[in-house]
């Protein structure tokens, strides 16, 4: 029991920091090195929120979404004219990063934040866990569904994935594909920022937070492959039970170094990520 | 001067000129007759510029030579500091860890750089996996403050760092130890050395097919070569550097921490070849000056982030200056002079 709720826990942290990346990343091939400021800024956003006095749970979906709207600035201001050149467009999104943390920490200060989200533990079959990080693994099955859903059956979705696996074709079929870059880069941030408020009560914010997660949530995008949902799925769950297992047997820093060994071993073998060879997929 | 100034540009596979050699030799020149005009303080201050051009060197060498964009060099400057702290503490004598920390670092380039690269991984999935693997060791770096992480007789102390890295002795005669400006001398010579060294290295034949490679590796695998052993071979030289580059760090200030590893240093390296240009040798070593330059005395300004401006210089120079400070003047100057500029991309594509 303490096992599953382990892995499904580190499943859910790896889905959360995560998910918004592979999203980008399916649709534009471009890592945004900027993923760990985003969740920074999800959570500081949160913060602000839930200061202003907005209800726990409102105050995180509008972190979200706030986030949501820095990545479309972002997008259209600098992305945008990178598109194409993947090496460059990871060099200014670093830039953003390093721009992110010395603004954050001009404006907010470099001490840590926190919310505290005032749910006792739960007590799961004679192990009491905090009741808190079972809201967590809820949020981030919910995540999950609700970008399959939003993929797989709605119109946007359609031009979403089309766009995704033929840009050339879904132009030529009247798609303004501009428009749908936009959308998935704001998409993903605002995941991002949802993902980086949900980590504030457990965690807590700080302008530095985003480097603690950026080496995990960019080894499971790259072991997933292009295909943003199934891998991130099957990246998560392998590096989810490593991490779960290690990091309770031996410590957290013993399970990443793990994670990494295996990522690169598994990299030698499949260097496209493990979705790498699949011809269909979301 | 045209041809003056295309010797600096995009690396050619042809001997430079003799402009280029009157360069060097008067850049050397100004760099040996300093300590006579400075005093020690801006001497300290030189000196860690020129340790850490070598960083620079090694990073552009793969940038700009192979096309091959390498954010984890830092994960070798830090073995390379940490291998000489640990090894000279133990040992005593500094001669032998001075070669650890450039060869053990290779060691490592080879094991990562064998599954990177013989697993054939895209531009951006190397980029990224270096970056993870030096803010793995980073983590890493920094979980070992307890007493049980002792190498030999040296407390590793995690996130403070080890202090009191022995300074560095003259291998012949181990009583005597280097000064600031006698550290500053041998990081002079190693920059002139290391820099003449990438630059002759072009003219070889493994320099060409390194020079091919970025060109069109399709089309050096179909003239029989094995462009992996080739790219491997760059990447393990490019680590040895960085390792040098991280020893000589450690002899300069006596100390090591885990900083050497982390982002912050890896974003530094990234921002001084993309200002000074990552298409020439000189550049970067330029960068490494002016950046350098430009956070001292932003710190003395009290601009309390500096992380914010190198952050803005970084996104304009990606999106504005994209070639970088040194090939951007050289083109100005060409066409002040009335010249067509160099036009280098084009240039060196014939084999």
């Amino acid at each position: 029991m303490v096992y599953a709720y382990q892995i499904a826990f580190s499943f859910s942290i790896l889905i959360l920091i995560s998910l918004g990346l592979a999203l980008i990343f399916g649709m534009m091939k471009v890592i945004n090195l900027a993923q760990g400021e985003f969740l920074m800024l999800g959570a500081y956003f949160f913060v602000l929120n839930s200061n202003l006095g907005l209800p726990l749970w409102l105050a995180m979906v509008a972190a979200g979404l706030m986030v949501g709207i820095v990545g479309v600035i972002v997008e259209r201001t600098v992305i945008r004219f990178l598109y194409g050149r993947v090496l460059d467009t990871l060099l200014a999104t670093w830039g953003i990063s390093l721009l992110l943390v010395g603004l954050v920490t001009t404006i907010a200060g470099p001490q840590s934040k926190s919310v505290p989200a005032n749910i006792g533990t739960v007590s799961l079959g004679g192990l009491d866990v905090p009741g808190y990080s079972l809201v967590m693994i809820l949020a981030a099955i919910l995540m999950l569904a609700g970008t399959y859903a939003l993929w797989r059956f709605t119109n946007l979705g359609l031009l979403v994935r089309g766009t995704m696996q033929n840009p050339e074709m879904s132009r030529a079929l009247g798609t303004n594909t501009s428009m749908i870059y936009m959308f998935t880069f704001g998409f993903g941030s605002a995941l991002t920022g949802l993902a980086g408020a949900l980590l504030v009560p457990l965690f807590g914010a700080s302008p530095t937070m985003g480097s603690f997660y950026i080496s995990k949530a960019f080894i499971s995008v790259i072991s997933g492959g292009p295909w943003p949902i199934i891998g991130t799925i099957s990246a998560s769950g392998l590096y989810g039970v490593i991490d779960g297992v290690v990091s309770y047997k031996m410590s957290p820093v013993f399970a990443e170094i793990c994670v990494l060994f295996v990522a690169v071993v598994m990299l030698r073998l499949l260097p496209q990520g493990i979705t790498g060879r699949m011809r269909k997929g979301i | 001067m045209r041809k003056f100034l295309h010797s600096f540009n995009r690396p050619a596979a042809q001997m430079p000129g003799y402009g280029w050699w009157g360069f060097v030799i008067l850049a050397s020149l100004i760099l040996g007759a300093l300590p006579s005009f400075l005093g020690l303080a801006p001497l300290f201050d030189l000196s860690v510029v020129l340790v850490l051009a070598l960083l620079a060197l090694s990073m552009s060498f793969l940038w700009g030579y192979l096309g091959f964009l390498s954010f984890g060099q830092t994960a070798f400057f830090g073995t390379g500091g940490y291998v000489y702290a640990v090894a000279a503490m133990n040992m005593g004598s500094t001669t032998l860890p001075f070669v650890l920390g450039i060869t053990l670092p290779m060691v490592l380039a080879a094991v990562i750089g064998y599954f990177m690269i013989y697993g054939k991984l895209s531009d951006i999935y190397f980029s990224v996996m270096t970056l993870v693997i030096t803010l793995i060791m980073n983590k890493a770096m920094r979980a070992t403050s307890g007493s049980q992480y002792v190498v030999g007789d040296v407390r590793l102390n995690g996130q403070n760092g080890i202090p009191g890295v022995p300074a560095l002795q003259v291998p012949w005669n181990t009583d005597v130890t280097l000064f600031i400006d006698q550290v500053y001398y041998l990081a002079a010579a190693l920059v002139v050395l290391v820099y003449i060294g990438l630059r002759l290295l072009l003219t070889t034949p493994y320099g060409r097919v390194l020079i091919g490679i970025r060109e069109n590796e399709q089309r050096i695998e179909l003239l029989g070569y094995d462009s992996r052993l080739y790219k491997l071979l760059a990447f393990i030289l490019a680590g040895g550097l960085a390792g040098l580059s991280g020893t000589m760090f450690a002899v300069w200030g006596n100390f090591v921490g885990p900083e050497m590893f982390g982002l912050g240093q890896a974003a530094e390296i990234i921002i001084w070849v993309i200002v000074g240009g990552k298409a020439t040798l000189i550049g970067p070593i330029v960068g490494v000056g002016l950046i350098q330059y430009l956070t001292t005395w932003l710190g003395m300004q009290g601009v309390g982030q500096v992380t914010l401006v190198l952050g803005v210089i970084l996104i304009v120079f990606v999106l504005v200056f994209k070639d970088g400070l040194v090939p951007t003047l050289g083109n100005l100057i060409l066409r002040l002079a009335g010249k067509e500029p160099s036009r280098s991309d084009t240039k060196d594509t014939q084999p």
